[in-house]
């Protein structure tokens, strides 16, 4: 089940649909989206919190420069979602502050 | 800015030329010591080592080769405490002082064994007052879990800290406004000219007069000490640095190469180059410096890089700094140094009083920094 999102695609957007998985959650977007506009029309978030303050935050700039969008993609946590093109089957998860290195954590 | 037939004039106690780390703490110190001080600084454009460094207040090893720099060294470090304290009291900014100790890792058994020695002998000239550790890779496994399996040991400086340096230049800049101080970003300055026992700045089209002027312009002195009867024989030296994604804490310490800032960001560096004032980064250097990085701590091969940048350090020819003050035009005053940040509680406090009243506290011993060593 997908939430409202205030982002809409385009009906001139007629790329092939995809599914992919959010935190468990399947979701469907279009071939070419990048994970960060898929996980914003789908409506969910907040996508990471921060590293320091641990505050929520969400996809922003669109275009590599803030780092608000990090999220653990197929496993990779700190991972651009606005850099990476969304494909089938990929799983999705949210970045819940500062990344663990240690070898135990990881 | 002013237009027209009147361009700008100013007046101040002090001018201040240049507003990096140097010249805004001996500017706090002066404005400390009850003057009115202008600094008069670049745009952002300015080839600024204090927007590119590496952020460590430093001790061990600093002065092997010159006793005054050591306990200068030190003398800042002891008081970077108190000054943190003042500049976070008044500005709200926490710059993130450490100074548990840092860490200087040597990959080989040959570079701990030099280090050693150069620590032992620098023991030796203190009399026994200088404090190290040399640690073999079990003892620094000890203190640092992550050390990687083939690190020879290291050195710990006990007295070695560091701090988030880009909030240390702003805590700088907004205090020394707070306390009613003038900061222009109009320069290059294109000249310092003496007047009966002032000083008038030339900026475009805007002058100061100042009773007293201090060079403080990094790799700028070079040109400008000259004109005050002055020498300050500076070149650049290329630092590359990296930044890795921020990540959970695992490096308590500071080391000479890598560190982790209060934010879990990883800086990684230490690369040393004489290409002019050219401040870009190269493949290679940023491959070795990932290198050696990854060489001390294995978990680094999984942590991703964000950026990287290089920074200019400002060199004397023996890499020791000029405090000195000109024969020539009493009231003309050069600081110039490649560790801003080390030497910061130090600028602002006795370097400042020494500028303010003339007299230089003798246990400075700064007739050592004079610029006369590199013609003698």
């Amino acid at each position: 089940m997908l939430n409202d999102s205030a982002f809409k695609r385009l009906p001139s957007n007629a790329a092939e649909t995809i599914s992919f998985r959010v935190e468990g959650q399947v979701v469907t977007a279009r071939a070419g989206e990048s994970v960060a506009a898929a996980v914003l029309a789908a409506g969910l978030g907040p996508t990471r919190t921060t590293a320091v303050s641990t505050s929520p935050r969400a996809p922003y700039c669109m275009m590599g420069v803030c780092f608000e969008c990090l999220m653990v993609i197929d496993g990779q946590a700190n991972t651009q979602g606005c850099m990476i093109p969304v494909v089938e089957g990929m799983e999705v998860g949210f970045q819940h502050g500062a990344r663990a290195v240690m070898e135990e954590s990881v | 800015m002013s237009v027209g037939a009147n361009p700008g004039r100013y007046e101040a106690e002090v001018a201040v030329i240049g507003g990096g780390l140097v010249g805004l703490a001996v500017a706090l110190g002066l404005q400390d010591q009850g003057l009115t001080v202008s600094i008069i600084d670049e745009g952002d454009i300015a080839i600024r080592a204090s927007r590119g460094n590496f952020g460590l207040v430093w001790v061990q090893g600093k002065g092997d080769t010159c006793p005054a720099y050591a306990r200068l060294s030190r003398l800042s470090a002891r008081l970077w405490g108190p000054f943190a304290e003042q500049l976070t009291a008044s500005t709200g900014v926490d710059v993130q002082l450490s100074q548990i100790g840092g860490l200087f890792i040597c990959l080989t058994e040959q570079e701990l064994e030099q280090r050693r020695l150069m620590l032992d002998a620098m023991r030796d000239e203190h009399n026994g007052d200088y404090p190290y550790e040399v640690l073999n890779h079990e003892q620094l496994k000890a203190k640092v879990p992550e050390i990687g399996p083939t690190v020879a040991g290291a050195t710990w400086g006990p007295e070695d800290g560091h701090v988030n340096p880009l909030l240390l230049l702003r805590a700088m800049a907004q205090r020394f406004i707070a306390n009613g101080g003038r900061l222009l970003t109009s320069g290059p300055v294109t000249r310092v000219e003496p007047q009966q026992g002032r000083f008038r700045v030339h900026c475009g089209d805007q002058q100061f007069e100042a009773d007293k002027v201090v060079l403080a312009a990094g790799l700028g002195n070079r040109d400008l000490a000259p004109q005050l009867g002055l020498s300050a024989p500076v070149v650049p030296n290329r630092g590359q640095v990296l930044i890795a994604e921020r990540v959970q804490h695992f490096l308590d310490y500071p080391t000479g190469h890598v560190r982790q800032t209060g934010e879990g960001t990883i800086q990684c560096g230490d690369s040393k180059e004489d290409v002019g004032l050219d401040s870009g980064t190269t493949t290679d250097v940023v491959a070795t410096i990932a290198r050696r990085a990854i060489t001390m701590f294995p978990l680094l091969k999984k942590v991703r890089l964000i950026r990287s940048w290089g920074a200019l350090r400002v060199m004397t020819p023996d890499g020791y700094p000029i405090y000195q003050q000109s024969q020539q035009y009493p009231g003309a005053f050069l600081v110039s140094c490649h560790s801003g940040v080390t030497l910061a509680a130090a600028h602002a406090g006795p370097i400042a009083e020494w500028i303010a009243t003339g007299i230089a506290d003798p246990s400075l011993s700064l007739e050592e920094f004079h610029a006369e060593r590199f013609s003698l």
